[in-house]
């Protein structure tokens, strides 16, 4: 069943974790876009979600660095962090193993992916799943994508896992819709948390859109951290959903930077029907 | 130096809970495993966030240790650049092989005002990040 649905988000804890202290205003508007693309992937009709996540050390660390990982479990725990830090409870998210592994499998065509039958999801994909699916009930298909220890695999490469992954949900009898979640320009978690660079962020997201992907291929990582922070390493969960809808257009629905979640806040998708 | 495993052992504790319940009853026994040098034992015990910043931990393993120890946010933040202070600029690390530069450079070279920034994006009147 071809892709029924892509589209990215942010995913910084903050959004949760430090809600009452963001503007209300925009945060319910936030929120809001939340919803509305909560209700996209609920029109769908998707059987599994595939969130490509940049996880951030709660599984992988440089004993033995993945560039790419997929889930192949029948369920995850979240959120690693303490569900008061993070204002989300413990849950446990339904996984589906035949359908990873059958993923997995087409993926490996072209690109090498670890595997992972076990996964604690960290707020990367916990906070995603808490606006996206709230009760913890569509089955999930975890992607990590390494952005967090460099040498991280270069851009081309996400490209290239986006393409597989396509091609491996198109492949598959269910329905899947994929979900990319990441920052664009920040520098979470350090003394310049709350740094945005938003004219960063919309030319970003403008090639994103026109799926331009000469124009999303020609960052590199330097670069990137001088204008967009260690945090716009997370662009690859961008640029293989990019990869994943190639030829199709995309429309930014929310997009404000938000300093105390740490992120310029982002809601986009792609239109998959044209 | 042993950054390596200074991480690790955050990476671990982080994501524990039985280590962290041997931790809150022992934390330098706790260690002994780890290849750490005294600096790093003692930044890890106090604990010490500035210095554990400036020897290069990464601050998405970093902030759930200042989580653990009940650190709130603004104070965690306001600790590392206390560090980068005191202590000189980060050792090691994502951060120091990609340039870090400091905050100040950051906000000069984004046209950003320095400092706690603003909630919200159009008021300069609230602290916090």
């Amino acid at each position: 069943m071809p892709l029924v649905y892509t589209g990215v988000c942010s995913h910084a804890p903050g959004i949760t974790g430090r809600a009452d202290q963001a503007d209300p205003e925009v945060r319910n508007a936030f929120y809001a876009a939340f919803d509305d693309m909560r209700r996209a992937v609920e029109r769908s009709e998707a059987e599994a979600l595939v969130v490509i996540a940049a996880e951030h050390f709660a599984n992988f660390f440089m004993d033995n660095m993945p560039s790419f990982a997929i889930g192949m479990a029948d369920f995850y725990e979240g959120p690693i962090e303490d569900p008061d830090w993070l204002a989300i409870d413990k849950f446990r998210a339904p996984g589906n193993r035949d359908l990873s592994r059958r993923i997995i499998t087409e993926v490996m065509q072209t690109v090498d992916v670890a595997y992972a039958e076990e996964w604690k999801f960290d707020h990367g994909i916990a906070v995603p799943l808490h606006f996206l699916t709230p009760g913890f009930d569509r089955p999930v298909i975890p992607v990590n994508i390494n952005c967090q220890g460099p040498p991280l695999a270069p851009l081309h490469r996400a490209w290239a896992l986006g393409e597989a992954l396509r091609r491996a949900a198109d492949s598959v009898t269910e329905r899947v819709a994929l979900i990319g979640t990441g920052g664009i320009s920040h520098w979470p978690a350090t003394p310049d948390s709350g740094k945005i660079n938003e004219a960063w962020d919309l030319e970003f997201m403008d090639r994103w859109c026109r799926n331009d992907r000469d124009a999303l291929l020609a960052y590199d990582d330097l670069s990137v951290y001088a204008d967009a922070g260690h945090g716009g390493f997370e662009i690859r969960t961008y640029i293989a959903a990019a990869a994943a809808a190639a030829g199709a257009s995309g429309t930014v629905h929310f997009y404000a930077p938000i300093p105390i979640f740490a992120v310029g806040c982002t809601i986009a998708s792609y239109d998959l029907t044209a | 130096m042993s950054l390596y495993y200074v991480q690790k052992f955050l990476y671990q504790l982080n994501r524990d809970p039985q280590l962290q319940q041997r931790y809150r009853q022992d934390r330098r026994s706790v260690l002994e495993p780890y290849e750490l040098t005294g600096e790093e034992i003692e930044a890890l015990v106090e604990p010490d966030v500035g210095l554990l910043f400036h020897l290069g931990v990464n601050g998405q393993i970093l902030m759930h240790f200042a989580a653990f120890h009940r650190i709130e946010w603004a104070d965690y933040l306001q600790r590392m650049r206390d560090g980068i202070a005191r202590y000189g600029p980060v050792r090691e690390g994502v951060y120091a092989t990609t340039g870090y530069e400091g905050t100040d450079a950051h906000a000069a070279r984004l046209g950003q005002q320095s400092g706690p920034l603003s909630h919200r994006p159009t008021s300069s009147e609230e602290e916090g990040d």
